[in-house]
């Protein structure tokens, strides 16, 4: 399955707002740090990568961790693993 | 209104999760409590059939109140003091003068039963809601299944100060009942409590600090290496490991589990592991992961995540608020290298752990570098002398460097 940039980007947002209701993604940039941005902590993150893999059916590993610090990180990689 | 902790003297009912006629068993959740600390369910405390809910959602009554009552299954007339489930659980019961519920009326006890018509309300939306006085009924809900979400209240209030600018009612919490101070605020209730609670630690326990550095490499190559075979779901994350580990630490050196009552140290039957939550309005809870030491780590991280979550949501059950044996604050994640924390009364022992930080280390003579973490533990002095608590360190390092075995 192939996602758009546009997909991943909206898939990594709407986890995001999963763990966080009140978070505005748009407003942090997607370059910030998620974690620090958004206060998660381990298992919030580990809740976050969940819902990057079930939603996209892309396979994640803990060595794929620090990709994932940005939203530009996690599109990337959802792109990339989903095409 | 059953005590959810040893410093609470009265709770807000939320909500009911029942309506009358509805057949109840002991353990089902009745309804939502709003404690200073959180919002808790309350399970009933006995099998029957609910005949009437005497508090009505928004008021705030002093414990050992009946909430409900419930008649044994089969029976259609009212038993006067049949049973006042969910009554207090470890409290004698309330002196008439003490309780403080208006005479429930027959009518209108029913009609808010079940919240708000076409969706749920999230606690933080419900939480500001009261703060700010917002009528939860006006707000419509923007989240799934008309779901009403923080930004919903706020949307709302927006919109009601602009109607009526100069009513000094907008400003007013709408559910305290009205012997609480009109200005004080839910989270300035939970700040009072948690600085009631730290301030009687803090004046009866004479408090000693233990601390140690421990090598975590062990713990974190087998974690790397036994997460990839683990959907994300299981994957375990090190403050799990260091959790089941401090479990086990606990069972061998009794006297760090348990509590100090009357003078005397009581020691707990079993390691019910208090883990300290962060919920997102700033409140702070420690609640009972049950039996820890008994459980696989698989099983301490599900229930982690499942404490935690709901902690979050403002869910946690009675028991787990009463019942920690010892508790565990884990800061790593707010990027601090030590914890020395304060015990919660009247347990003798709290356990602070840091970030998992590489250091430079020491191993066969030779220097490298190592994921490491700082482990203190505060103890009280009446209880426990800094041996038995150095003992304890020492155990849980061992542990920790026999990842396989937890």
């Amino acid at each position: 399955m192939t996602i758009t940039r546009e997909q991943a980007r909206d898939v990594v947002e709407r986890a995001v707002r999963r763990i966080v209701p009140d978070a505005d993604v748009a407003s942090v940039g997607d370059d910030a740090d998620l974690r620090a941005a958004f206060e998660l902590d381990s298992l919030d993150f580990l809740s976050f990568v969940e819902l990057l893999a079930t939603e996209t059916g892309v396979r994640i590993d803990e060595d794929d961790y620090p990709e994932l610090t940005t939203a530009t990180g996690c599109t990337d990689l959802l792109v990339r693993r989903a095409g | 209104m059953p005590s959810l902790g040893a410093d609470m003297d009265a709770g807000t009912l939320v909500e009911w999760l029942v309506r009358a006629g509805d057949t109840v068993h002991r353990g089902d959740p009745m309804a939502v409590v709003d404690t200073d600390k959180s919002a808790i369910e309350v399970e009933s405390f006995d099998d029957g059939v609910v005949e009437a809910l005497l508090v009505e959602p928004g008021t705030r009554v002093a414990v050992g109140t009946p909430l409900a009552r419930l008649v044994a299954v089969g029976m259609t007339v009212a038993a006067p003091e049949q049973s006042a489930a969910p009554a207090a659980a470890s409290r004698p019961a309330p002196s008439p003068g003490q309780v403080v519920v208006p005479a429930p009326s027959p009518g209108p006890v029913v009609v808010p039963v079940g919240g708000r018509p076409g969706g749920r309300v999230s606690p933080y939306a419900r939480r500001l809601a009261r703060e700010l006085g917002v009528d939860l009924d006006r707000v419509s809900g923007s989240g799934a299944d008309g779901a009403v979400h923080a930004e919903d209240v706020l949307a709302a209030r927006a919109t009601t100060t602009e109607q009526v600018p100069d009513s000094p009612a907008v400003e007013e919490p709408v559910a305290l009942e009205s012997s609480a101070p009109p200005a004080r605020s839910a989270r300035s209730a939970r700040r009072e409590t948690i600085a009631a609670l730290m301030s009687r630690a803090k004046r009866e326990i004479p408090h000693y600090y233990v601390a140690t550095t421990v090598d975590l490499h062990a713990l974190t190559e087998w974690l790397r290496r036994t997460n990839r075979e683990r959907s994300v779901a299981e994957r375990i994350v090190p403050a799990a490991a260091v959790l089941k580990a401090a479990a086990l630490a606990a069972r061998r050196h009794p006297g760090l589990n348990g509590f100090w009552v009357d003078d005397a140290f009581v020691p707990a039957p079993e390691v019910h592991l208090g883990v300290a939550v962060h919920v997102r309005d700033g409140a702070l809870v420690a609640p009972a992961i049950h039996r820890t030491a008994d459980l696989s780590l698989p099983e301490v991280m599900a229930a982690l995540r499942d404490l935690v979550s709901r902690a979050r949501a403002g869910r946690l059950r009675r028991a787990e608020m009463a019942d920690p044996t010892l508790t565990v604050t884990d800061l790593g994640d707010q990027g601090v290298e030590e914890v020395i924390g304060v015990i919660y009364p009247p347990q003798v022992a709290l356990l602070g752990v840091g970030r998992v930080v590489e250091r430079p280390w020491a191993v066969d003579g030779l220097l490298g570098v190592r994921p490491t973490v700082r482990l203190t533990l505060s103890g009280d002095h009446r209880a426990t002398d800094g041996a038995t608590g150095a003992r304890f360190l020492t155990t849980l390092d061992e542990l920790l460097q026999h990842p396989e075995e937890l």
